[in-house]
């Protein structure tokens, strides 16, 4: 059995929508923890939680949920002194690390028939537990650890612990958004990060067999099962770029053929958008990172596109992302080797500033409308 | 779509026999062979009777049969085994360019440690030359490691000849990596055989994780692994048995070389007859009946391999692609290829269980391939 106080942030600024934030905070906790006898209480702007699983078995799960500000732990004790003072002892002497530590106590009196006030509270616990504790000061300024106490008529939480949680907003309060997702670095990140601002994602993964073996395609299955960590679900829809690749080949100087690409490719998605009904696309573009994402490479590939392009990474520096991409844990995956060794389509010297009107000419030579059409026809469904 | 494996030298589909075999054993001969019990017993006749029947196809004694989890520990226990016993200090060892990474990094691991190494080069069909072995040959020459058939090319050392040479002009002892040979080829011609031999069982139908290292009777090697003592103390660990069992079972598979070196001389025709081009480094001549290795310059082998899978057609590449860099194969370097051969490099490996039909449509599904990729190919096509 163990218990838990989960704290949400921006939630509870959130006027009349608040209700539906934390319904759906509360649904996507649900969702994760693997718990059939799960009691959820939400009161004073906070959920309460109750599990029949361990502590160290729930607390994995909760640090991966957005909207999730921090998450502690708590015992659970009858409202009476002694019962505190003892409870108090043993959480902090849990924590002793071996070496000095200085301590206060917190305490929250709700229960106001209680016959101690709030100071008296911590003085009586801080007095006990420092009498029959080795190595602890009292700090109440700068304490190392601080022993919080919550006193409720029907029974009082003591908890030493704020663990920090992923912050945001619950996956599902901003909408959905279709996340291009390749086996890079990049795109988990940017998805990640649109996931901790409430937005549902939806994957798209642009295969293009035999040039991209069948490895990098599982690679981006993995990845979906990573980020699906932090969400309720994860989709995953695949298309073939191949019949588009093959065109490109032959009707497009290689200069242009990157640029192209991309404006095939958000073309497909933004039809998948429509199809699925999602307002925006996201992508793992950052700002001059590779020679081909100039701002002016940025305008024309989304001027194919009506709906606005998420580029949450744009601002970020290469280490910057792959710090993140360790933490959220993507790293790992989208490093293994087999990537698309493919230079096939990488031109030496890609165009860096391309005219509209350039690129329309040239696209007139391609048999768009049909190739996304196709690519439409054919996707495939993968369940994460 | 019916699948056509064309890659035996990475691994072969166990046969039927086999996987009875050591579903067999794992459900009644489950004893630890070195139990006292009978159970004991029941699992170390299964380990005998497995030595005697490499022991009599390798023409050799039982006691010269030891059970190791495959060709690299074979080759390791062959190579560093030897070189434990007999110290690293003047010694040198002498290595063909075209050995098997788990000879070659085990030999590279010895020359850091202080070992004299010789790599001998070989021809561009991957030959290597008697009298340039001869004159590497000194007094300090402790080993010398040369293999049967090469695994991506499928060049077939003249094994005899060369341990003629060996005994001729040294004292030093002969290793041959012959875990794509066993049972494939015969060791051709007179005189004395290789002194120690690596062999894999999941290269002839068998389970992967077991194979045998022959060390002819009076060589001392040092183990790698020390515990129980199973193996007479060169190899501790308790054996795997029903590994073994299923080796046991392999071994009675029969294998056509003929019918196989058909198969394989049409599919080098059919893609010959369609691209003249195509450049094939296996030999003509003293090549292993199940190899071929072709060369499509121009070509990225991993595309080539992944719109033959699409097919249903299973090849390897020769060379592996890691993000941006290509890392080419040691051995495709060493017969001298260029860049792009290497890059466009297949190997086509065969086994008892392709048919004559399979052949004709793996053909018609490479050149097809080909076909259909040429507009992506760069340089000459």
């Amino acid at each position: 059995m163990s218990f838990f106080l989960i704290r949400y942030g921006e939630i509870s600024v959130k006027g009349q929508n608040r209700s539906f934030f934390i319904q759906t905070l509360i649904k996507n906790i649900r969702k994760k923890i693997p718990d059939q006898e799960l009691h959820i209480r939400q009161r004073a702007g906070r959920i309460y939680l109750e599990s029949s699983c361990l502590e160290k078995e729930v607390i994995p799960f909760l640090k991966k949920i957005p909207g999730i500000v921090s998450i502690s732990p708590f015992q659970q004790v009858a409202s009476d002194v002694n019962a505190l003072q003892e409870t108090g002892q043993r959480l902090v002497q849990k924590k002793i690390p071996g070496t000095p530590l200085r301590f206060r106590v917190t305490t929250k009196r709700a229960h106001k028939g209680f016959p101690l006030t709030s100071m008296e509270i911590s003085r009586a616990v801080g007095a006990y537990v420092l009498r029959n504790t080795e190595q602890l000061t009292v700090d109440l300024e700068n304490p190392d650890l601080t022993l919080y106490i919550e006193v409720r008529k029907e029974g009082s939480f003591l908890y030493t612990e704020k663990i920090p949680g992923v912050g945001g907003l619950p996956v599902g309060t901003s909408g959905r958004g279709l996340l291009l997702l390749s086996g890079g670095i990049d795109s988990p990140v940017a998805g990640w990060m649109t996931l901790k601002r409430g937005v549902q994602i939806e994957a798209l993964y642009f295969h293009s067999p035999p040039f991209i073996g069948e490895r990098s395609k599982e690679k981006v299955v993995d990845l979906c099962g990573t980020l699906k960590g932090y969400a309720p679900k994860i989709r995953l829809s695949v298309i073939s770029l191949t019949p588009s690749l093959k065109q490109l080949k032959e009707k497009i100087p290689e200069k242009y053929l990157i640029i192209v690409m991309r404006r095939i490719m958000m073309r497909m998605a933004e039809t998948l958008a429509e199809e699925k009904n999602i307002p925006a696309l996201i992508t793992g573009e950052s700002i001059g990172q590779v020679a081909s994402q100039t701002l002016e490479n940025l305008m024309a590939i989304s001027a194919v596109i009506r709906r606005p392009v998420l580029r949450p990474l744009s601002g970020m520096d290469k280490m910057e992302i792959i710090k993140l991409a360790r933490e959220i844990g993507t790293y790992r995956i989208s490093i293994r080797p087999y990537e698309d060794c493919c230079t096939l389509f990488v031109p030496k010297h890609p165009i860096l500033k391309p005219r509209i009107e350039e690129l329309e000419r040239l696209e007139e030579r391609l048999p768009i409308d049909s190739l996304i059409k196709k690519a439409m026809d054919e996707k495939e469904r993968v369940t994460i | 779509m019916e699948s056509i494996y064309l890659d035996n030298s990475a691994t072969t589909q166990p046969s039927p026999e086999v996987i009875l075999a050591v579903q067999k054993t794992m459900e009644h001969i489950y004893g630890n062979p070195s139990s006292l019990h009978k159970k004991g017993i029941a699992a170390e006749r299964i380990l005998n009777d497995c030595r005697e029947r490499v022991a009599h196809i390798l023409g050799a004694e039982i006691g010269e049969i030891y059970f190791t989890s495959g060709g690299t520990e074979g080759n390791n226990l062959a190579i560093k085994g030897l070189a434990a016993a007999r110290g690293l200090e003047k010694k040198h060892l002498i290595c063909s360019a075209v050995e098997h990474p788990s000879t070659i990094e085990a030999v590279r691991y010895l020359e850091k440690e202080g070992l004299k190494v010789t790599y001998l080069p070989v021809d561009e069909e991957g030959f290597v030359d008697g009298k340039l072995l001869k004159e590497s040959l000194t007094k300090e020459t402790m080993l010398v490691s040369i293999m049967h058939v090469n695994n991506e090319i499928g060049t077939v050392q003249p094994v005899k000849k060369i341990a003629e040479i060996i005994k001729e002009n040294s004292r030093a002892l002969f290793h041959c990596d012959m875990v794509q040979s066993f049972l494939r080829l015969p060791l051709t011609g007179e005189g004395p055989g290789p002194d120690l031999i690596t062999i894999s069982a999941h290269k002839i139908q068998g389970p992967k994780g077991v194979g045998v290292l022959y060390k002819k009777g009076g060589i001392s090697l040092k183990p790698l692994f020390h515990g129980g003592g199973q193996e007479e103390g060169l190899r501790s660990g308790t054996e795997n048995v029903p590994a073994i069992a299923g080796l046991s079972a392999s071994l009675q598979k029969e294998f056509d070389s003929q019918r196989v070196q058909e198969m394989k001389d049409h599919l080098t025709q059919s893609i010959i007859d369609a691209f003249p081009w195509v450049k094939v480094n296996s030999p003509p001549k003293d090549s292993a009946p199940h190899i071929l290795s072709l060369s499509f310059p121009g070509f990225k082998g991993e595309v080539l391999l992944h719109a033959l899978e699409e097919e249903g057609v299973y090849v390897s590449t020769g060379s592996a692609c890691h993000a941006k860099t290509v890392q080419i194969s040691h051995v495709l370097e060493a017969i001298g290829l260029s860049r792009e051969e290497a890059q466009g490099t297949l190997r086509f490996s065969l086994s008892e269980e392709n048919t004559p039909g399979q052949i004709e449509m793996a053909g018609r599904k490479i050149v097809q391939a080909v076909k259909g990729l040429s507009s992506f190919a760069g340089g000459k096509r």
